[in-house]
C-alpha cells in the first residue's frame, strides 16, 4: 500500500520527467516525501525508488548523505541556529542557550508539545551578514537577539505547517512553485 | 573610492525580480545582443578578454575553462554552482535575493556560449526561499521566450532546471556537485577527467559561479576590453566581499580589485565595532589562512593576498577584534571541516576527526603541551594529501593560526578553560 498521497507521487513523476536521466530526481522526490510525511521513512524511499526505477538501498544511500533530510520524527517547526564563526563572533552562543532554556531540551532534541525540534549547526548558513542568525523551517531569521527569538518562536507556533514543508511565509516572499 | 556597483547596482530596487522591472532596466539585451549579433565562439573571446577568473574560490580564467571543452562533443552541460557554503560567505545568496534574473541572463549567455541545451542551477538546499524564487524566474524567462526553443528567433535553444540541494558542503566541489546532481551522494570524482572533458551524465561539462555568471551580461554589453580595464591587470573587474565578524556594518560590498583592504574595512564596514582593535581576519573564508592588521594595507587582489600566504578564495571577510579567542574560532572551523568531510578519504575522515577532538581539549583547557604538538603532525599528514581541497584547507587556518597565535595556543594547554574567555570576563566585569 502507497504511503505517499498521489500528489507527492505526480509532483515525483513531475520531477523524474524534468531531468535527462530518472535518477537525478532523487534529492527532489526525497524533499517531496519529507515534505508530506514530516521525515523520510523506509516506506517512502522504497516508493521514490520504484518511482526512479532504482533499487532502495540506492535511495537510502543518498537520503543518509545529506543533512537537511531526516531520518526520525522531528517537530512541526524546525530550528536550525549557525555556531560558525561569524554567528560565534556575534553572539550564537547566547541564542543556543536562550533556545535550550525556552525549548526544555538540548540541541537535536523536541519541545514537550512537540512543536519544535531545534539543533545548532556548525555549517555555515550564509547569513553572516545579519549574524548571528538561525533558519526557522528553511526561512531565515537574522540579528537575533533573545527578545526576537521568542517573538519568532510565538509567530510561528501557530502556524499550520511542519519541518519538512513551508513556514508562513514573509511578507514579500515568493509563492511556492510546486 | 567607494564601492564599484556594477553586479549590485540595482540592488534594493524595487521590483527588480519581476522580469518587467529587470527588462526596463535593461535587462536581457545582453542575451539579446550575444545571440543575435554574435557567434557562441565570438562571446568565448569576449569573455577571454575580460581577464574574468571565477569567483567560486580558485580564481581559474572563464574564458580558458570553457576553452577545455573538447570541439564537436554534443551535448554539453552547463552546471551553475550556487551551493554557497563556505563559511562567512554570503554573496550568492545575496546575487538571488537581490537580482536574479541577472544571473538567469548570464547562465543563458554562458550555455550559449558553451552551446549547451540545458544549464542546471545548483542552489544550496538552505537557500529555500531563493530557489523558490530563481524557479518563479526561470518560468517568467520561459514564457517571455528567453527559454526553451529558438531563443529570440536564433537556432539556440535551452532549458534551464533549477535544482536544489540538501545540506552538503562538499556539493560546492565542481566533481561532487555533479555526483549530487545524477542523484547519488555529493562526493569528489578523480581528475582527470575533468568535467570539460566528461562531466554531467560523462558529458562535457562547464560549472560556474554565481557571481561569475552574473558578470556576463555586463561583459557582452559592454565587451572584454572594457571589463579588463576595471581592477588590476591580473585580478579584472570587481568582487562583492561578504563582510561579517567584529565590525559596525556587515554585508555585501562590491569593490574594485585592487582596493586596499583597509578601505573596505573602515569606509564601508565602518571600522572594527565598540571602538576595539582588529586582531585578525580571514580574507577568504573560513577556509583560508588567517592575515594581521598589517596586511590591512594589501590590495584586494587574488595575486597578493596569495602571496601574503592567504587568498581571497570565495570573497568572505572575516574581521576579528582583540577580544577574539583564537583556539575557540580554529575550533568552530575545524568542526566545520569534520561536519562536511564527505568520508571518501581517510586523511581527510579521520584527520578532521582527530583535530577536532585535540581543539576541543584545547579550548576546554584539558590538552597537553606534548599533545598540542601532534596537531602539527595531524595537519602535515592532511595537507596535500586529501583526495579533494576539503581536507586540505581543513587545516590552513588552524595551522596559520597556531603560527601566528602560538603563545595563546600554548597558554591553552592544562588552563583548565580558556583563557582568553576568563581575561574578557574579567574586562567586562572591572
Amino acid at each position: 500500500m502507497s504511503v505517499l498521497t498521489a500528489a507527492t507521487r505526480t509532483e515525483i513523476e513531475r520531477q523524474r520527467d524534468r531531468y535527462p536521466q530518472p535518477r537525478s530526481a532523487v534529492l527532489p522526490s526525497l524533499w517531496a516525501v519529507q515534505h508530506q510525511l514530516g521525515h523520510l521513512t523506509p516506506e517512502g524511499m522504497e516508493e521514490v525508488a520504484q518511482l526512479l526505477g532504482l533499487v532502495p538501498s540506492e535511495v537510502e544511500a543518498v537520503a543518509s548523505f545529506y543533512s537537511m533530510y531526516f531520518d526520525h520524527p522531528v517537530g512541526r517547526h524546525h530550528v536550525l541556529v549557525c555556531v560558525n564563526v561569524s554567528c560565534a563572533l556575534r553572539g550564537a552562543e547566547e541564542i543556543v542557550r536562550h533556545l535550550e532554556g525556552r525549548l526544555g531540551c538540548p540541541s537535536g532534541g523536541t519541545s514537550a508539545d512537540g512543536e519544535f525540534t531545534w539543533e545548532q549547526t556548525v555549517e555555515c548558513l550564509g547569513a553572516c551578514g545579519g549574524a548571528p542568525a538561525m533558519q526557522v523551517d528553511h526561512h531565515f531569521q537574522e540579528n537575533l537577539t533573545g527578545e526576537r527569538v521568542d517573538a519568532i518562536l510565538e509567530e510561528v507556533r501557530n502556524a499550520p505547517s511542519h519541518a519538512g514543508g513551508p513556514a508562513p511565509r514573509r511578507r514579500g516572499a515568493p509563492e511556492r512553485a510546486s | 573610492m567607494a564601492e564599484h556597483r556594477l553586479l549590485t547596482e540595482h540592488f534594493g530596487t524595487e521590483g527588480v525580480q519581476s522580469l518587467r522591472v529587470y527588462e526596463k532596466l535593461g535587462g536581457y539585451q545582453g542575451l539579446r545582443k550575444a545571440l543575435t549579433q554574435m557567434t557562441p565562439d565570438e562571446v568565448v573571446t569576449e569573455v577571454k578578454t575580460s581577464g574574468i577568473r571565477g569567483r567560486g574560490g580558485a580564481g581559474f580564467p572563464t574564458g580558458m575553462k570553457w576553452s577545455f571543452l573538447p570541439k564537436d562533443v554534443h551535448p554539453r552541460y552547463l552546471c551553475v554552482n550556487a551551493d554557497e557554503s563556505e563559511p562567512g560567505c554570503f554573496k550568492d545568496r545575496a546575487l538571488i535575493d537581490e537580482d536574479p534574473h541577472q544571473l538567469v541572463e548570464g547562465t543563458l549567455i554562458a550555455a550559449y556560449a558553451i552551446q549547451a541545451p540545458i544549464a542546471f542551477i545548483y542552489i544550496r538546499g538552505e537557500y529555500h526561499d531563493q530557489r523558490l524564487l530563481l524557479e518563479r524566474c526561470v518560468e517568467e524567462a520561459r514564457a517571455a521566450g528567453y527559454i526553451g526553443k529558438k531563443i529570440l528567433g536564433s537556432d539556440f535553444s535551452c532549458d534551464v532546471i533549477v535544482h536544489g540541494g540538501a545540506g552538503a558542503y562538499i556539493c560546492g566541489e565542481e566533481t561532487a556537485l555533479i555526483d549530487s546532481l545524477e542523484g547519488l551522494r555529493g562526493q569528489p570524482r578523480l581528475k582527470p577527467p575533468f568535467p570539460a572533458v566528461k562531466g554531467l551524465y560523462g558529458k562535457p561539462t562547464v560549472v560556474n559561479n554565481v557571481e561569475t555568471l552574473s558578470n556576463l551580461p555586463h561583459i557582452v554589453m559592454r565587451g572584454g576590453a572594457w571589463f579588463a580595464s576595471l581592477g588590476t591587470e591580473k585580478s579584472t573587474g570587481t568582487r562583492l566581499f561578504c563582510c561579517s565578524g567584529h565590525i559596525n556594518r556587515p554585508g555585501t560590498y562590491e569593490m574594485l580589485l585592487g582596493t586596499p583592504i583597509r578601505e573596505l574595512l573602515e569606509e564601508e564596514c565602518g571600522g572594527v565595532w565598540k571602538g576595539r582593535s582588529l586582531k585578525a581576519f580571514q580574507p577568504g573564508g573560513g577556509s583560508m589562512q588567517v592575515l594581521l592588521p598589517e596586511h590591512l594595507d594589501l590590495p584586494l587582489d587574488m595575486d597578493v593576498v596569495a602571496r601574503a600566504g592567504s587568498a581571497l578564495g570565495a570573497g568572505a571577510m572575516v574581521f576579528m577584534d582583540e577580544t577574539t579567542c583564537m583556539v575557540d574560532v580554529s575550533m568552530r572551523l575545524v568542526d566545520f571541516y569534520q561536519h562536511e568531510s564527505c568520508g571518501k578519504c581517510a586523511p581527510c575522515r579521520e584527520g578532521t576527526y582527530f583535530e577536532s577532538d585535540l581543539m576541543h581539549r584545547l579550548e576546554r583547557g584539558v590538552l597537553t603541551t606534548a599533545e598540542l604538538g601532534t596537531l602539527t603532525d595531524i595537519c602535515d599528514n592532511m595537507n596535500g594529501k586529501c583526495f579533494c581541497p576539503l581536507g586540505d584547507t581543513a587545516t590552513w587556518f588552524v595551522m596559520s593560526a597556531y603560527q601566528a597565535f602560538r603563545e595563546e595556543f600554548e597558554e591553552h594547554c592544562g588552563a583548565g578553560g580558556c583563557p582568553v574567555k576568563t581575561r574578557n570576563s574579567r574586562l567586562v566585569t572591572a
